[in-house]
């Protein structure tokens, strides 16, 4: 179990002095898609499938690479940033940091449930191993919202939304970008030969699971 | 159980139409039959149906003259759940149960919903073919080899293009049929190829980008399961574009030309090779060019008896003409036909055929018996796809035709489309082109660098293209040309055509608008070059033509080709965006909370913010009311999760904030905030906000809702461009955070219960103050003392998957206080009678913070973005609109939003009845305007020239055709003290 994390006492007419787990707090979540678990699992099937990835740790990194910053942050994170539009790389721990802009990166690591390793307390260390150096680092865990797509199909269902190649000639496995998504802005990033996430801002969840939702329909049967 | 009708014009064997498989369909309520592969073009024919609808204005008899897309007359609409009309029947494929209805020219627009699903792919692709004819299908394997990929374009449900109506055609030692069909097969099985059939290229752009429209499968029935559209929208992306489109044959015009049973050569051997119809059995072939040869065989051998007209004079060399004569054919040359008679069903029973001179005036005519004139006036090369890039052309007196010039860069050209007007030639360019398009992509060998237009088969194509006489027009045996149709579906004629030019038009644009020749559903595919053909006899002396020649259609030039090449449906361009998937809607983590309550809901840019909660039996101003009261005596909550949220971080943040902000941001002290407004260097209001300062070097922003993606894109703009020095750098977090405002003098009750741990005392928590906390629930907390409504309030940010936790946490901590949701329309009341301005509803750009008698927030001392224009005389003299409020004289008035503010004396004798005589001058207008539950009567804000120096005038508002007295008031209504934000 989780040392207490989050700690609060003093009378009050309403609650009593209380303790909680770190379990317990993050029992309160409630993922952007979380409602439509049913509609996905229904709206799903051989061809292609659709869930959510919830509460993945996501931390903002902004840092010119070969800066102090930039370095500072490598080093924080023990990974290499990576250099060009599409890179993703991969570090310890399950983290993979995505090229979103020159100086712009995103930072993804497994649900702090699972990892033990508080998102906000995250990114703070790594904020603090910037010391002075220009550049930022904020947790945006609940920013946005992480939908799976996989199966034969996927990409197909894909094509009905974005203009971008994904020919794997062009858009290899392991490679992430930011592109239109029908009306919302993504992050697309391939993480197998049939397997795409897809991150949109919370908000965007539910248009954007019954977008996809809809262009999956003409494989499930 | 299908029952067969009559076919009285399908010959016995041959035909690329599935004999197993007959259909029944209804045209006119009468039933027709047919075979799978046929059209409904096709099926009436073979059911020996001459005439469709008449023509649109002038009710002329029509019949079937084409067998593809240009066809002008045969146009029909389709029953369904939604009927569809202007369909070519040329190219509907037939099928069992079509319910058909044949238009007299013009269709209607079904009222009824479409209920069928359109929807959009996108597809990247090394080397795109347009056409799947001889050209095509052979560049199409060519690039297939090489492993590029291949996306093959064919707008007919069958590949084969010309191929199809000429059974006799052998291509490497097969017959050209069981060629295709191996070609298909070979395309089919390789992975990275994509052949699309009926799948029209529709517009080609700059970069090789086209756009296709794809009819799949049934396209009047059923969709073969759920999900499946009805129509998709191809957008490509194409390395390399072959374009391999062919060519269209043209008419000549002559008197009654566009009776029934006119039609093209061309058409007539598609009926016959493909379709296996005979639409005649005594047939008048007239020809300008040798194309019609090979089809008066072909008529011959399926027993009819055939004439040839041919315009060209014997003296003119022609194998193909000398062949036919050898073979026995009965062939005039030097003539044409003249006129045609028509029966008592108005189709042709005769034609009219006569000598024609070097002038093409003709002699005495004969009577010819014949149900059929299969006309050949020549070739066009379909060349829209390439004029629509701007790819040159010129007229190629040889071939008779305009042709490109030379490809479009990244395009091929093969086929007929470049003039190759024989199989072969095809064939050979298609190769060419499909090798040479995959090598410039990186596939397949590297090829030679040669200029596109020393194609081989350049030099040879006008001697396999004959000889072509430029006949565009016969005199009839009446005089006049008033039944010389020229645009079928428009219903001009060459009448028409010589009142344009004897108008003094002389450019064809010009004569395509005085007359609308070409204006119709199908563009004037037919009768376009013919158009410009009639225009060199008509405009001979007036238009300048190249030195010593006569004037060619090249002197006269082609009108412009612009998209779709064929008609496309709106809901077909509109996709998958209508509906509930019309725009993403954005909603926020206690949506669900907020339907449950009966929220209803306003659109705010993308989001869905809930605009008033009504209670059972409550209208929105009932609902509005009881929530501004709770909010001013009791407690209420607004989610205002949609804020935009932008962390700030940086040495240089202060700094920068000052630079951004026209009031100081230097000393705000960590752990405060500081409301500010932004303008643009104009010295105008851009957005505002509150701005925490979080610590030494780094603030928490937050910006209007509307705004905020723009405010973002503001500091990046600043900070990249004009102060890169400034140590800043920016994240968005508008959806790190849910935000629940806490309002009314009792909800420091709720935020003690919520959040324990924080002394909210008013000494403890100031104004303007914020602290992070942990909540009851254990969930870490950020609030903020801020008011958007002059009331005690806080602000309860939590990471947005607490969202909804956190809110229904305080509507449970503040249900004994009787807490009440409110939502924007509450929240407008509150903030107007508190004149807090909205950006954009209350400022419009053109407002300044002075006018908005924000002069405290305009820093004296510090630069800042928009300063220098505040000693620009436009802002320090003359005459500003100043935000004041507006109050009716009749209390229980609301002013319409927009209302324009007069002088009471400025009327003079206008009533409000349409327009007055003379303008009338605005003082201003009303920017915002509700019902005050506070003040008990409508009140507003409104822009007003000098209004700060008005106040306490009456002034008329203007609107809908009324007039109402309201009078000038200071801006903010309500505890004008401030005495209620500390509770």
């Amino acid at each position: 179990m989780n040392p207490c994390s989050t700690t609060r006492k003093g009378p009050d007419a309403m609650a009593e002095t209380a303790t909680f787990t770190r379990a317990q707090v993050l029992a309160h979540r409630r993922s952007p898609a979380q409602h439509l678990a049913a509609e996905m699992d229904r709206g799903s099937g051989a061809a292609v499938a659709l869930r959510e990835v919830p509460f993945l740790t996501q931390t903002a990194l902004r840092a010119i690479p070969d800066g102090p910053a930039g370095r500072a942050l490598e080093s924080a994170l023990g990974v290499v940033l990576p250099r060009r539009c599409g890179e993703v790389a991969k570090g310890p721990d399950g983290l993979e940091v995505l090229w979103l802009a020159p100086d712009e990166f995103l930072a993804v690591a497994p649900d702090e449930a699972d990892s033990g390793i508080l998102a906000t307390e995250y990114a703070d260390r790594l904020a603090e191993s910037l010391g002075t150096h220009r550049g930022q680092v904020v947790d945006v865990s609940a920013n946005r919202a992480t939908l799976e797509l996989s199966g034969p199909r996927a990409r197909s269902v894909l094509d009905k939304s974005v203009r971008i190649d994904l020919h794997p000639r062009v858009f290899p496995v392991g490679q992430a970008l930011v592109t239109p998504l029908g009306a919302t802005p993504a992050i697309l990033w391939r993480t197998g030969e049939t397997t795409w996430q897809v991150l949109v801002r919370s908000s965007f969840a539910t248009h954007v699971t019954r977008w996809l939702l809809d262009g999956m329909r003409e494989y499930l049967c | 159980m299908t029952s067969t009708g009559p076919q009285p014009h399908r010959l016995e064997t041959g035909g690329v139409i599935d004999r197993s498989r007959p259909v029944d369909f209804l045209v006119e309520g009468a039933a027709v039959s047919g075979y799978a592969g046929d059209t409904i073009a096709s099926a009436l024919l073979a059911g020996g149906r001459r005439r469709v609808g008449d023509s649109i204005y002038l009710s002329r008899p029509r019949g079937i003259v084409a067998a593809g897309v240009e066809e002008p007359n045969a146009l029909v609409r389709i029953r369904g759940e939604c009927d569809e009309s202007m369909l070519p029947a040329t190219t509907v494929e037939a099928a069992d149960g079509l319910d058909v209805s044949l238009l007299s020219g013009i269709g209607v627009l079904d009222q009824r919903q479409d209920p069928a699903e359109y929807d959009t792919m996108n597809v990247h692709t090394d080397v795109a073919v347009i056409g799947a004819g001889p050209a095509g299908l052979a560049a199409a394997r060519e690039a297939a080899a090489t492993g590029a990929r291949v996306t093959v374009f064919e707008q007919d449900f069958e590949l084969g293009g010309s191929m199809l109506a000429d059974p006799t055609q052998h291509i490497e030692g097969v017959p050209a049929r069981e060629w295709v069909e191996v070609v298909r097969a070979e395309l089919e099985a390789a992975p990275e190829v994509t052949v699309l059939a009926r799948t029209t290229v529709f517009g080609s752009y700059d970069g090789n980008y086209l756009i296709a429209l794809e009819k799949r499968g049934d396209q009047f029935g059923a969709p073969a399961r759920p999900g499946v559209s009805r129509q998709r929208v191809w957008h490509v992306n194409a390395a390399r574009v072959v374009l391999a489109t062919g060519a269209m044959e043209r008419t000549v015009v002559f008197a009654d030309s566009d009776r029934p049973g006119v039609m093209l050569a061309s058409a007539v051997h598609t009926y016959l090779g493909r379709y296996a119809v005979l639409p005649g059995q005594a047939v008048v072939v007239f020809t300008t060019n040798d194309s019609a040869y090979p089809v008066a065989h072909a008529l011959v051998a399926a027993g009819a008896a055939v004439t040839v007209v041919d315009a060209r004079e014997r003296s003119v060399s022609s194998p193909a003409r000398d062949a036919a004569v050898a073979a026995g054919l009965s062939v005039r040359p030097g003539s044409a036909v003249v006129g045609v008679d028509g029966d008592a069903g108005e189709a042709v029973e005769a034609a009219w055929v006569a000598p024609i001179d070097a002038a093409g005036t003709p002699g005495d005519a004969e009577r010819v018996s014949a149900d059929l004139v299969a006309v050949s006036g020549g070739w066009s090369p379909t060349l829209h796809l390439h004029s629509q890039r701007q790819g040159s052309v010129h007229w190629d007196d040889q071939l008779a035709g305009f042709v490109p010039t030379g490809p479009v860069g990244g395009q091929f050209l093969a086929g007929s489309v470049a003039g190759a007007y024989w199989t072969e030639g095809c064939l050979e360019q298609g190769r060419r082109a499909g090798r040479r398009a995959a090598a410039e992509t990186g596939h397949g060998p590297a090829y030679e660098a040669e200029t596109a237009h020393e194609q081989p088969g350049q030099s040879e194509r006008a001697a396999r293209a004959g000889t072509t006489r430029q006949l565009w027009i016969v005199p009839g045996r009446a005089e006049g040309y008033a039944r010389h149709l020229v645009d079928l579906q428009r219903d001009q004629t060459a009448a028409d055509l010589l009142r344009a030019t004897g108008a003094g038009m002389r450019s064809v644009e010009h004569i395509k608008r005085y007359t609308s020749i070409g204006t119709g559903a199908d563009q004037g595919k037919l009768s376009g070059v013919t158009t410009i053909g009639i225009l060199t006899a008509a405009l001979a002396d007036q238009v300048p033509a190249a030195e010593g020649s006569p004037l060619t259609p090249g002197d006269i030039g082609t009108t412009t080709f612009r998209a779709p090449f064929t008609p496309v449906a709106f809901g077909a361009l509109a996709g998958r965006c209508r509906g509930d998937l019309f725009d993403a809607a954005r909603t926020t983590p206690a949506h669900s909370w907020h339907v449950e309550h009966g929220a209803v809901f306003e659109d705010v840019g993308q989001w869905k913010r809930p605009r008033y909660y009504p209670q059972e039996g409550e209208d929105m101003d009932a609902a509005v009311t009881r929530e501004c009261r709770a909010a001013r005596e009791g407690v209420a909550f607004l989610d205002a999760t949609t804020l935009g949220k932008i962390e700030v971080r940086g040495a240089d943040a202060p700094e920068f904030l000052n630079r951004i902000y026209t009031n100081g941001y230097l000393k705000l002290a960590v752990g405060k905030g500081r409301y500010g407004v932004m303008c643009t260097p104009d010295g105008m209001v851009f957005d505002d906000g509150v701005s925490l300062r979080l610590a030494p070097d780094r603030y928490f922003m937050t910006a209007t809702t509307g705004n905020a993606a723009k405010v973002l894109d503001w500091l990046e703009e600043w900070s990249q461009t004009e102060w890169p020095d400034l140590d800043v750098t920016f994240t968005s977090v508008t959806e790190q955070w849910a935000t629940t405002a806490v309002v009314g003098p009792r909800s420091r009750e709720v935020i003690a219960r919520l959040a324990p741990d924080l002394d909210v005392s008013k000494e403890g928590f100031g104004f303007m103050e914020f602290r992070d906390t942990v909540l009851a629930s254990g969930i870490p907390a950020r609030i903020c003392r801020i008011t958007f409504s002059g009331e005690l309030a806080y602000e309860v940010n939590v990471a947005t998957w607490y969202g909804l936790k956190v809110w229904e946490d305080i509507a449970e901590a503040g249900a004994d206080l009787d807490i009440t949701p409110y939502g924007t329309e509450a929240m407008h009341v509150l903030r107007a009678e508190k004149a807090y301005p909205i950006v954009g509803q209350d400022t419009d750009g053109t407002v300044t913070p002075q006018d908005l008698g924000m002069d405290w927030i305009v820093s004296t001392t510090k630069e800042f973005i928009g300063k220098r224009s505040y000693s620009r005389r436009a802002l320090t003299e003359g005459v500003r609109k100043h935000l004041v409020s507006v109050l009716p004289v009749d209390t229980s008035l609301r002013l319409p939003e927009g209302a324009q503010l007069v002088e009471p004396d400025a009327l003079g004798d206008y009533t409000g009845q349409s327009l007055p005589v003379r303008p009338i001058p605005m003082l201003g207008h009303v920017t915002s305007s509700y019902h005050s539950q506070a003040l008990g009567r409508g009140f507003g804000l409104a822009l007003v020239s000098d209004g700060r120096n008005r106040i306490g005038e009456t002034v008329l508002a203007s609107f809908g055709g009324r007039f109402a007295e309201v009078l000038i008031d200071e801006p903010v209504l309500y505890d004008k003290e401030g005495a209620r934000r500390d509770g």
